[in-house]
């Protein structure tokens, strides 16, 4: 059983529906951490070391946030920033994230067409997060293709609901299943 | 039994080994008070006889309890009733009056009598309700809003029942003047007067409310003397219910308005703390009484006529108000409790009744039959109740149970703040501007006083007395924030909430790192140290104007904050020893000097490299060679 970290950043999740279901339906599993990071650090001070600690202790990262223009909350960026140090997550002696999975989460209001090349949004949406791929390829950790909640201004109830039971049922396999290599993840 | 103290001892016997059996097994005090009764009442035990006499005092307590539920209830939310009280209460009293009405005249009885019936047999029983409601903390429920509006409609009904009685006399027979309070000493004035003096009695109690009351019990707070506090209380209480009696209102009523009207006084919290020890014993009494009069030879030797007919008046009203709930849109588990709770008949019908015997409307067997019925459905109603919340309730509402867990982030806790000086006036206008509308007491009169003028809600009282604790909502309080300015005060305030409110969450204001040390001692966690803040902050901007960039300086200020704070952890525990201590200061003010000093981030913390790009030039340099 593998140690799943869920890194969580929304400014408003009192307001974000979509957010409350799916942390909803992953929260008291067995080995799965939720940090909410807008909680831990309203002040934007993020602890370094506590972070780097976490992170050494999981083997499945996940970034779960919504998709604001394009990218992530701030909070999540700085956490980038501040804890993905030169000579600790990469560089000489940056050896601490190898080979541990990382994945996107991601709530966005716009649907399935408007991420494509014909769509007004004009890139798919791996596209947009090439930044954190190549994060992650930086510090040698394996990135898995994202989770994504489309058109959240639209969907609700039951389609809400089963979306949740697939984020649930994918972090379960995240933190159970004996080989991830045959997950999808961009190489 | 004869003399006070034997009987005194009876009953506070009689009590106190019922009403805990009964809490335990659930059934609340109601319930316990009336087999208290039962078992002390000329039927079981024999101690006393006098059933009927204790009733007619200690209704008392119905009268104080209304007094301190208008105390909650504020005017504004009294007018968001009307349709309430009017519509669903008018329509219960009626429909049942008529109702039961109907079938007493089909059973044969004249239609004076059946009349007279009907309307008594219309009220419920406000004591039993409104107390099992409060145990269960129900008020505030649709049940709860719903079952108080019939029964404060049914307490206003009371008025006109007693003056429609006198009317169904047949001529010839003599009154012997008013029961119950019908008349009183205006009775020999024409119609057109008595009206008069009843929306005068009326008037009066809004004006005593609004202008004399207020100042009467801050003239008597200034002098510190509890006990004067208390008296005044009852002088309030017991002056109203005998104005009204003079008029002829029922007093229950008359307490009522001037609670309402005294709900938006700073005394409230400081009335009701009063009150509550005499309000909860005459109740207690008012409900042995009611067990003890309950006629079991009667019942034992008319058995199915009376149980029948107990039942049968249960069953009815029962339906009446189903179907009323029904119309007001309740839950099924909701409608159960609204018209199962108030499916009693109450104990103003015990007034009616020694009024219609008084005027002859009724003979003796007529009305013992009543009360008998009346008190046996006092006594079965509670016990439906509560196998009712207990066997029948629990098995609904876990199919209806939904999830909605995630609401729990809108819902707002209950916060009490003690002192509303600077400090605790920024705080609770912080907390305001955010919707959260604190309970704040305060110990100074004049500061009260000042404060309710600008327009906060600002309630006088200690908050270091347990009671006013209580009053002020303690028990179901999230938070109780100390912005109290001494130590001792704030010291015992601190034991008596870990005493006696265990989850009740303290947040403390400490002048300076020596209170701080003893309230941590004391195992609060929450401390609030009120210059520490200001001082760095203020810092802050001193670093501004000599040049330092605002973003670096504001996360410096914040790692020093929390490193001060937890300076304060460690340093604690060398309190005691002031050699240490004092080397240990030392060196902690050596190392937030560092913080300060000229490498600025990178010396106070090792690990913090942030947007900092010097080891990775350092780094590639190296490469490089």
């Amino acid at each position: 059983m593998r140690k799943v970290l869920v890194l969580f950043a929304h400014p408003k999740f009192e307001h974000s529906e979509a957010n409350q279901v799916l942390i909803k339906a992953i929260s008291d599993l067995e080995k799965v951490e939720i940090r909410d990071l807008y909680e831990l650090y309203p002040d934007f001070n993020v602890k370094v070391q506590k972070e780097q600690g976490r992170l050494f202790e999981s083997e499945v990262i996940i970034w779960q946030h919504p998709f604001y223009w394009y990218s992530c909350p701030p909070l999540l960026k700085q956490w980038i920033d501040l804890v993905l140090e030169f000579g600790w997550a990469y560089g000489p002696g940056g050896v601490y994230l190898k080979n541990k999975f990382i994945m996107n989460a991601i709530t966005m209001g716009g649907s399935d067409t408007a991420y494509s090349h014909e769509g007004r949004n004009n890139y798919t949406v791996e596209e947009f997060l090439r930044p954190f791929e190549q994060t992650a390829r930086l510090c040698g950790m394996k990135y898995l293709s994202p989770f994504t909640l489309k058109g959240t201004h639209r969907i609700g109830g039951e389609g809400l609901n089963q979306k949740a039971e697939e984020y649930k049922n994918l972090i379960l396999q995240l933190r159970d299943s004996e080989n991830l290599d045959s997950l999808n993840y961009i190489r | 039994m004869e003399g006070f103290f034997a009987q005194a001892i009876i009953y506070i016997l009689a009590a106190i080994v019922c009403v805990p059996i009964a809490k335990k097994l659930g059934m609340g005090s109601v319930l316990g008070y009336l087999i208290a009764g039962i078992v002390i009442g000329p039927y079981l035990l024999g101690f006393l006889s006098e059933g009927e006499d204790i009733m007619h005092k200690a209704e008392f307590g119905v009268v104080m309890m209304l007094f301190l539920i208008g105390l909650e209830l504020e005017p504004k939310n009294l007018w968001k009733m009307r349709d309430l009280i009017l519509r669903v209460g008018l329509s219960q009293v009626l429909v049942t009056a008529a109702l039961v009405f109907g079938i007493a005249l089909a059973l044969g009885f004249s239609w004076r009598i059946s009349l007279a019936i009907g309307l008594s047999m219309a009220l419920s029983s406000t004591a039993i309700v409104l107390q099992s409601l409060k145990e269960k903390n129900e008020m505030g429920s649709p049940t709860g809003k719903l079952s108080f509006g019939v029964l404060l409609m049914q307490d206003i009904a009371v008025i006109p029942i007693l003056a429609i009685l006198p009317l169904l006399v047949v001529s010839g027979v003599q009154t012997t003047g008013g029961a119950g309070g019908s008349g009183g000493l205006i009775e020999n004035f024409p119609g057109w007067a008595q009206t008069l003096f009843i929306f005068g009695a009326i008037g009066l109690v809004v004006l005593l409310g609004r202008y004399a009351f207020g100042p009467l019990l801050g003239l008597v707070s200034k002098t510190k003397l509890r006990e004067l506090f208390t008296a005044s209380a009852l002088l309030i209480v017991v002056g109203i219910g005998f104005l009204m009696q003079v008029v002829g209102l029922s007093p229950a009523l008359g307490t009522f308005l001037a609670g309402v009207i005294l709900a938006n006084s700073p005394y409230r919290h400081a009335l009701e703390t009063d009150l509550d020890p005499f309000k909860g014993l005459l109740l207690g009494l008012f409900f042995m009484a009611v067990g003890a009069t309950i006629n079991f030879s009667l019942i034992a030797e008319n058995t199915s006529i009376i149980v029948s007919a107990t039942v049968g008046i249960i069953l009815l009203k029962a339906l009446i108000l189903f179907v009323i709930g029904r119309s007001k849109r309740l839950t099924l588990p909701e409608n159960l409790s609204f018209s199962i709770g108030l499916s009693q008949v109450g104990e103003f019908s015990f007034v009616t009744y020694a009024f219609a015997s008084q005027l002859g409307i009724f003979n003796v067997e007529i009305s013992d039959f009543l009360m008998a019925i009346t008190a046996l459905s006092m006594t079965i109603t509670p016990i439906f109740l509560v196998l009712l919340d207990k066997v029948i309730l629990p098995k609904m509402i876990k199919v209806e149970k939904n999830d909605r867990d995630m609401d729990e982030i809108e819902s707002k806790g209950k916060v009490i703040l003690l002192g509303f000086s600077h400090f605790g006036s920024t705080l609770g206008r912080f907390l305001r501007a955010n919707g959260i509308e604190a309970t704040v007491l305060d110990y100074n009169p004049d500061q009260v006083d000042f404060l309710r003028k600008m327009g906060f809600k600002v309630y006088f009282g200690d908050g270091t007395r347990l009671d006013l604790l209580h009053a002020a909502g303690a028990d179901e309080a999230d938070i109780l924030i100390s912005a109290i300015n001494n130590a001792e005060t704030n010291a015992k305030l601190v034991h008596l909430c870990k005493e006696n409110f265990p989850n009740l969450e303290v947040m403390v204001r400490a002048k300076n790192r020596y209170d701080a040390y003893e309230l941590m001692e004391m195992g609060v966690t929450n401390i609030y140290r009120e210059h520490l803040d200001t001082s760095i902050r203020m810092g802050e901007d001193v670093m501004k104007k000599l040049g330092f960039r605002s973003h670096t300086i504001h996360r410096l200020a914040q790692n020093f904050r929390e490193y001060d704070e937890e300076a304060l952890k460690i340093l604690v525990q060398y309190r005691n020893n002031r050699k240490e201590y004092i080397s240990k200061v030392k060196s902690q003010i050596e190392m937030q000097e560092s913080m300060l000093s000229g490498e600025m981030a990178k010396k106070f913390s090792l690990n913090d490299h942030a947007w900092d790009s010097d080891s990775i030039k350092k780094s590639l340099n190296s490469e490089k060679s």
